[in-house]
């Protein structure tokens, strides 16, 4: 049913970091190449070979930059699915394809029965819903559900496949509905956002600011490396009288 | 009503079998697991196992699948039946098309086997294809080191024995201040990303010095948006500030380097500007507390570091620290007078070169390792300055790269950072001495091996490839006047002087993964006519015969006359071996393999094994056996397991002895590719604690690497702050010594050859009219497309599939130009057109693009209607392969003078809004390729 | 958003087969026309087959349309399983209402049954399409009071118009449709009139500093797209009309749906011989049709997505 379970047991989510994310596209690679074999698929492409190549990407990363002249910055930006907590993408499905799970709040599309309507895809705020044009229904993160708990892997893989491939770190997956699990701790930490908040979908996944820019040296570094050392002679000459002096083994 | 939800398959196993492997995708060489599924590749992730990428995998090698099953590959081996360049390929056999090749190369090996240029492009067996050079005889050996980063290569090889690309790491775990010189992405792609996001987690400060702020450097900490080319005036002032404010490890300078070593300075004499030697040859310091001259090696002495002395022949000497002290203590280094050139202000320079002191002095790492150096003392404690730097193609494609990387070098000498806990560290097989020891080897004659391998490391003029008339031996000229430290070859002169018979014509053009009519040459309108222009007399072409191995339909093929089809990367047997491209980390030597985790389904064969099979028809030394026998039947991985480059030295460290026990040394085990895979299909050596650091001077490590055949002593390595060798070369430019520099090049050399760094403006195609060419231009990798590689793999592609022109929006305001217009990038050489993108983090005298995604219409299986092909440019149409004409007509090649790597990023252009009518289609355009018989069908997995 | 041709038809197709059908019912209860079968056929014929054209329409947007009966079950939360169930239900007070017209009442007070049943349920089917998209708080344009109350006025302005012409077709007098087609008409354009200036006033609120969070540092740009050719977001949700050819195109709506249609309406209360009445009606027909697709495609065609805010910046 497209009703949205009163609460879910846990709030199964991601935590990206936009400090420490390069924009180097592994999440988005790795998790089309997860999914295009897995719960997803097919994740078709379109023209693949030629004039218009595009295709069914369930994250994809945006590069922004933000602010003028020096102090701005360039921020890369991975998106997908937030599985949000009362989103609108589920109830205005209307087959009851569209759902969120009660046990661990992920949101799901259920590909036998959804019937390719879109109108998810216009409820969603954030550009998530993928339509697979060749395969005719609705596709999303699934928060990879066909890994996250799958037996058939070592406990460490668990993970979705995004997360295991990110090389910088910048993705963390867990229970953002237990305030003592890593993922809140670190969202408290580092005061970690939602998007759109004003939209009230109430994402799960959570973004991590980029931090302010390190200046910790400068700030505790004695002043020492600024005066030229006394002396007199040119500057040549006081340095060589230094380094005679300093130097003596 | 209930809340439905549908039964899902939580467990559904991903694979039948998971075999593990070696990526592929770049050169990085993770680890990954192929998890296989009903005989095909279902997906790929990283091997956690691995000492490379421990279980990350990027952007790239998670795509790996469409690359796999990419319909752009190849399908069996062909000839040419139409004219060069029209694509028009017939199929034939292996057996025709080897023994074609086979009539080729033995014809001109009995004849004069230098007329074979056997050039390799990205390739990862290099300890193979220079084997096989050295055998069959021709010095005209290259891989793509010389268009690639040579610069850094030679320079850290000839400074400290080690170098930047991969040679070398920061002590990612103790750094407290990383500096990173013009990176967009590096070999070490996915270790960098590891290791920034480690950093910036614990606070450490990040520096990016880039022209460019994206990527690496959208993270750092702070962003220096220095203007191309003139890395070494900030460095040089960082050496002045850190000078001024005496902030210099004098210590670790004597005991390290050759800081103390006393030089000549005798103007007219032969041997001004050398190290004063006594007769061992050893060279001399002054020894204050005797106040005497001493072996310079003495651990007993107290050398001066400044002073002027007497030799006993009464002629001065001064060390060299004074010398080099001097130089960046003058104003021309001084941040008030590089502020403007560099576009980076003196007061950030300042405060950089007091931050990096801080880091230095003031936050010293111990570690409780104890460990003795050569000269056997013990110490308690490892202590080192923790501020590390890693530089790459920012810095090398320019053609004052090799100087400003010493320069880099010569700041971390200078704070004494090399090679201790928190600085830059030697990956095994580094270090090695210094200056390197191995020569490059002359031509023999008709078929005679090379003595030695073609490719070494001359340290002085005699060690040059050059005629007594100073005329260059080698056809892309490198180790001649042109380049003499050219320690990889220039694989981008290659054509043109081929087709130019400059300095001679060859037979055969013998390549390998490069796409060298297109992405990886300069100037491919005159490429592209270079490699069909014909002899008016014969009526054959000017490059009489090309043979080429790629897996792909690249540009290349279209251009060559035989065609060896490869297979992809995991279906073969491959060797990242220590002999080659190190993937060692600073704390443990490591080795891998590639093994086929997929048979081909194409008629389609491991290029290495086609090369082994080639020297064994050809009869070469060592790939046969006395009865004319086939040394390698099993092809590569026999070769792999049983090739001994010296005794007991061969492709692979681990596992050696017959029972598989020995490291380094050993004799073949047979069982050694079985327990490579049995590892996760690479090995790791760790080393002791107390071998690991100061590896240039530690007694336990160097001991420990003679044995494992890694150096040939185990005496310790000095690092040249002065560099002799070129000062050798300057003083054969000043008319001593028996080889000596023709006159057209006499001017060059002795300005170039300065044995102390510095910096000098960049050569620039557009020379004379820089006044009009005010934008530097240059490239950028993008992180999730490996040069021309991207675009065979349907999912990259479709993440980038054109590129745009990066221009600094206030800028281009400026200049009229908005968002989304197309303008013409112009220089002499001529126009591309391109539609430019506007960005605030670029430096404004800067324009950039992503590096190859522009592809020729028809190649790569692409749609002739691709936006690769009419929207997507490449800059290399307008770098020229030549700089302008000098005095006497002669034409240097757009190269660093010293090393002869390639100056891709010397470019300067104009930028032009193109007409209305111009919008929408990029320029130049060239005949769409015919796409040569391919594998076809591709499906998702 | 994209204007989807199929979507464009469902929705006027369906609105004026059931502003058709509501009149139709309104005159057989108060028996404003006479039991003329062949009347009731065509009428209700082209009212239902305009309903059905554009539910067939609708399913054609649809990925796995052999999966379209799935669309009724949630009813509870999806104004578009609502709107189907709404649409099939009012096929029976219709036909009841049909049936009992054209082959004479098979119970007693059918006619008038079917015909009551019918008015309730083809509002609340035109009120619940108008209401998929008025229930989507992701596209402003949308999520506006006025949207759901135009759908419902403007199908039965458009069904006013068709009626006018059916009844001058068959020789009956068409002024009294024509006074309610001027009627809706104008309500329709002063209707649409606000809703046009409600959402060019309407303050933007979502902003691109708020989509990525990251306002804290400056103004937001997007600086290079995931992917350089445009995927199914960006096709579906990235359709823009430049402002200059909206006006135009608001204008155009304007003269074909309202103008000239209650131009159309005014002359046919004038006692016109019944040729000319046909010709006028059935150019007013004509312009409503064309006015009304206008109207349609611009209400997809100038409605702005948020999640555009990730592709383009700026606000919305
Ligand atoms: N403007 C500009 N030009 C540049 C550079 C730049 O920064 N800017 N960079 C330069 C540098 S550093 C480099 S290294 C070069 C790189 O340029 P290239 O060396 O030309 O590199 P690629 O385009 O990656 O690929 C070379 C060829 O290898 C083929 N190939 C791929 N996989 C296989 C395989 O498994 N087997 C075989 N046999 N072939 C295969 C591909 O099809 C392709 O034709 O470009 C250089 N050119
Ligand atoms: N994804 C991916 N990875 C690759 C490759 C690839 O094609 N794709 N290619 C591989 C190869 S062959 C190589 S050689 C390496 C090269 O790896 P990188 O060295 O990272 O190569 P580039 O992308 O050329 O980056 C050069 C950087 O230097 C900057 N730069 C240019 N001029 C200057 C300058 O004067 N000063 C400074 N400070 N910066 C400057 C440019 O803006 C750019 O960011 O990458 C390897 N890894
Ligand atoms: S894999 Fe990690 S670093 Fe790379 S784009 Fe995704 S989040 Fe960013
Ligand atoms: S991000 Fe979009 S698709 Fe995902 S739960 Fe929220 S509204 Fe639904
Ligand atoms: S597209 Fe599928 S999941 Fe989305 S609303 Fe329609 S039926 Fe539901
Ligand atoms: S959680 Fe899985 S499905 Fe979602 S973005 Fe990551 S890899 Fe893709
Ligand atoms: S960096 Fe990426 S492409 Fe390169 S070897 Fe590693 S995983 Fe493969
Ligand atoms: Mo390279």
């Amino acid at each position: 049913m497209t009703s949205l379970p009163e609460t879910t047991s846990k709030k199964l989510g991601l935590v990206i970091d936009l400090d420490t994310c390069v924009g180097c596209q592994a999440c988005a690679t790795s998790c089309k190449e997860w999914n295009a074999g897995g719960y997803s698929a097919p994740l078709t492409d379109q023209d693949t070979r030629g004039s218009d190549p595009h295709g069914t990407w369930l994250n994809r990363v945006h590069s922004y930059e933000v602010g003028d002249g020096p102090d701005s910055r360039t921020v890369h930006f991975p998106r997908s699915c937030l599985h949000c907590e009362t989103p609108a993408c589920v109830t205005v499905c209307p087959t009851g394809a569209s759902y969120k799970r009660a046990s661990d709040g992920i949101v799901l599309v259920n590909p036998d029965t959804c019937i390719g309507c879109k109108l998810c895809s216009w409820a969603c705020p954030y550009g998530a819903r993928e339509y697979d044009t060749d395969d005719g229904v609705m596709k999303k993160c699934t928060l990879c559900v066909d890994r996250i708990y799958n037996e058939s892997f070592a406990p460490e893989d668990r993970v979705p496949a995004c997360v295991r491939a990110c090389p910088t770190g910048a993705r963390h997956f867990g229970d953002l509905g237990d305030p003592g699990s890593a993922v809140s701790l670190l969202v408290k930490e580092r005061e970690g956002f939602d998007l759109l908040p004003g939209m009230g979908f109430k994402p799960v996944n959570k973004y991590l600011p980029p931090r302010d820019r390190r200046d910790l040296t400068t700030a505790s570094a004695p002043r020492a490396a600024e005066r030229t050392v006394a002396g007199s002679g040119s500057l040549a000459d006081r340095f060589f009288a230094w380094a005679d002096k300093t130097l003596a083994r | 009503m209930g809340h439905h939800e549908p039964d899902i398959a939580l467990s559904e196993p991903s694979a039948d079998e998971i075999k593990t492997t070696t990526c592929y995708m770049c050169a990085c060489r993770c680890g990954i697991r192929v998890h296989l599924k009903d005989g095909r590749v279902r997906y790929i992730d990283g091997n956690r196992d691995h000492p490379v990428n421990k279980g990350v995998l990027c952007g790239k090698g998670s795509a790996g699948i469409m690359t796999h099953y990419s319909p752009a590959r190849l399908r069996a081996p062909m000839k040419r039946v139409g004219p060069r360049g029209s694509g028009e390929f017939q199929e034939i056999t292996w057996d025709e098309a080897l023994e074609t090749a086979t009539g080729w190369l033995r014809d001109v090996r009995a004849r004069d086997p230098g007329k074979l240029a056997f050039f390799t492009g990205r390739d990862q067996s290099q300890a193979l294809t220079g084997w096989f050079a050295q055998q069959y005889g021709t010095p005209n050996f290259a891989a793509h080191g010389g268009f690639c980063s040579v610069n850094m290569a030679a320079a850290g090889l000839y400074t400290f024995g080690g170098s930047f690309w991969e040679f070398g790491e920061p002590d990612w775990e103790h750094t407290k201040y990383f500096m990173l010189f013009g990176v967009a992405e590096d070999h070490a792609s996915n270790p960098l990303k590891m290791a920034l996001g480690k950093l910036k987690e614990k606070g450490v400060k990040v520096v990016a010095i880039n022209p460019i702020r994206t990527g690496y450097g959208a993270i750092a900490d702070e962003w220096i948006g220095i203007r191309p080319g003139t890395d070494g005036l900030f460095v040089g002032s960082l050496i002045h500030e850190l000078m001024r404010a005496q902030k210099i490890d004098l210590e670790y300078l004597v005991r390290f380097t050759n800081a103390h070593w006393l030089v000549i300075d005798d103007p007219k004499a032969a041997d001004d500007g050398l190290f004063a030697r006594d007769e061992a040859g050893q060279p001399l310091a002054f020894d204050k507390t005797t106040a005497a001259l001493a072996d310079a090696a003495r651990t007993d002495i107290s050398p001066a570091l400044v002073g002027t002395f007497k030799l006993p022949d009464g002629r001065s000497v001064r060390p060299s620290f004074a010398l080099i002290a001097e130089r960046f203590l003058t104003d021309e280094y001084n941040p008030d007078k590089v502020a403007v050139a560099t576009a980076v202000p003196a007061g950030t320079i300042r405060r950089i070169a007091r931050e990096l002191a801080h880091a230095a002095f003031e936050q010293e790492v111990t570690l409780d390792i104890p460990w003795t150096d050569t000269a056997g003392r013990r110490h308690e404690k490892t202590t080192g300055r923790p501020v590390s730097m890693h530089a790459m193609r920012g810095i090398s494609a320019h053609s004052n790269g090799f100087q400003t990387c010493r320069m880099l070098h010569l700041l971390q000498i200078l704070l004494g950072s090399i090679d201790c806990p928190g600085g830059f560290r030697y990956k095994a097989p580094f270090p090695r001495p210094t200056p390197p020891p191995n020569k490059p080897a002359r031509a023999v004659g008709p078929n005679a091996p090379l003595k030695g391998a073609p490719l070494g490391f001359p340290q002085g003029p005699e060690d040059l490839l050059v005629d007594a008339g100073g005329k260059p031996q080698r056809i892309d000229k490198a180790y001649s006047w042109d380049a003499p430290l050219a320690a990889h070859g220039l694989m981008h002169m290659v054509i043109t002087n081929a087709a130019t018979a400059d300095p001679y014509p060859v037979d055969v053009l013998f390549m390998y993964m490069a796409n060298m009519s297109w992405n990886s040459s300069m100037n491919i309108p005159a490429v592209l006519r270079h490699l069909t222009a014909k002899d008016e007399k014969t009526g054959e072409y000017k490059i009489p015969k090309i043979i080429y191995s790629d897996a792909y339909s690249s540009e290349m093929v279209a251009y060559a006359d035989l065609i060896l089809p490869d297979t992809t990367y995991l279906e073969r047997w491959d060797c990242i071996s220590l002999l080659d491209r190190p993937i060692s980390g600073a704390d443990a030597p490591a080795d891998a393999i590639r093994q086929p985790v997929v048979a081909p389904d194409r008629d389609v064969r491991g290029f290495q094994t086609v090369l082994l099979d080639l020297g064994a028809r050809l009869g070469l030394p060592g790939f046969v056996n006395d009865n004319g026998t086939p040394r390698y039947p099993g092809g590569y991985p026999d070769y792999i397991v049983h090739h001994e480059r010296s005794p007991g030295i061969g492709s692979l460290a681990g596992f050696r002895g017959e029972d598989g026990k020995s490291y380094g040394r050993g004799a073949p085990n047979e069982k050694q590719l079985d327990s490579y895979i049995a590892g996760g299909c690479f090995h790791e050596h760790r080393l002791a604690p107390e071998q690991r650091y100061y590896k240039h001077a530690n007694k336990a490590y160097l001991d420990w690497a003679k044995d494992a055949g890694f150096i040939g002593a185990s005496a310790p390595i000095t690092f040249q702050l002065y560099l002799e060798p070129l000062q050798k070369f300057r003083q054969a430019a000043r008319g001593h010594g028996p080889v000596q520099a023709p006159a057209t090049h006499r001017a060059r050399i002795d300005k170039y050859f300065d044995p102390i760094p510095f910096w000098y403006a960049p050569f620039d195609n557009a020379a004379n009219e820089t006044e009009s060419f005010t934008f530097s231009a240059i490239t950028q990798r993008p992180m999730h497309m490996y040069h021309s590689w991207g675009s065979h793999n349907s999912w990259l592609r479709q993440i980038t599939a054109e590129n745009c022109l990066y221009m600094n929006r206030e800028r281009a305001r400026k200049l009229g130009i908005a968002d989304g217009d197309w303008v013409w990038i112009k220089n002499p050489l001529g126009r591309v057109k391109g539609r430019v993108r506007l960005m605030e983090g670029v430096n404004p005298d800067t324009v950039w693009t992503w590096n190859a995604i522009g592809r020729r219409a028809g190649a790569a299986a692409l749609d002739p209607d691709a936006p690769e092909a009419t929207r997507g440019f490449l800059l290399n149409h307008l770098i020229n392969e030549l700089l302008p004409e000098r005095e006497g007509g002669y034409r240097f090649s757009n190269s660093d003078p010293i090393t002869g790597q390639a100056a891709w990023y010397d470019l300067r252009v104009s930028i032009e809004k193109a007409a209305p009518d111009e919008q929408g289609e990029t320029w130049p355009q060239f005949v769409p390729l015919k796409a040569p018989s391919l594998a076809g069908a591709e499906a998702a997995p | 958003m994209h204007p989807a041709y199929s979507v464009i038809v469902f929705t006027t197709a369906s609105g004026a087969g059931y502003g058709l059908l509501i009149w139709l019912a309104v005159a057989a209860a108060l028996n404003l026309v006479p039991r003329d079968p062949a009347l009731g056929f065509v009428g209700l014929g082209v009212a239902l087959a305009l309903i059905t054209i554009g539910l067939l329409a609708s399913t054609l947007h649809l990925g796995r349309p052999e999966r379209a009966w799935r669309a009724l079950s949630q009813w509870k939360s999806s104004w578009l399983s609502r709107e189907g169930i709404a649409a099939i239900v009012t096929y029976l007070p219709a036909g009841a209402l049909g049936l009992g017209w054209v082959f004479g009442e098979f119970v007693p007070g059918q006619i008038a049954t079917g015909a009551w049943l019918s008015v309730p349920c083809a509002l609340i089917t035109v009120w619940c399409t108008g209401m998929i998209y008025a229930s989507l708080p992701t596209i402003r344009a949308w999520d506006q009071p006025l949207v759901a109350p135009v759908y419902v006025v403007l199908a039965l302005a458009t069904g006013g118009v068709l009626l006018s012409l059916l009844l001058a077709a068959f020789g009956y007098d068409p002024r009294w449709a024509a006074i309610l087609s001027v009627v809706t008409l104008a309500l329709g354009w002063f209707l649409k009139a606000r809703y046009w200036l409600a959402i060019d006033t309407a303050p933007k609120t979502h902003t691109a500093e708020a989509a990525t969070g990251l306002g804290r540092f400056g103004t937001v740009r997007p600086l290079d797209p995931p992917h350089t050719q445009p995927n199914f977001v960006m096709r579906e949700m990235g359709y823009q009309v430049a402002r200059r050819h909206a006006e135009k195109l608001r204008r155009l709506s304007v003269l074909l749906l309202f103008v000239l249609p209650i131009g159309a309406g005014l002359l046919l209360l004038l006692d016109l011989p019944s040729p000319f009445q046909i010709a006028i009606a059935s150019l007013a027909a004509l312009s409503a049709a064309a006015g009304v697709l206008t109207e349609r495609w611009l209400f997809f065609a100038e409605a702005e997505h948020v999640a555009m805010l990730y592709y383009r910046g700026g606000v919305a």
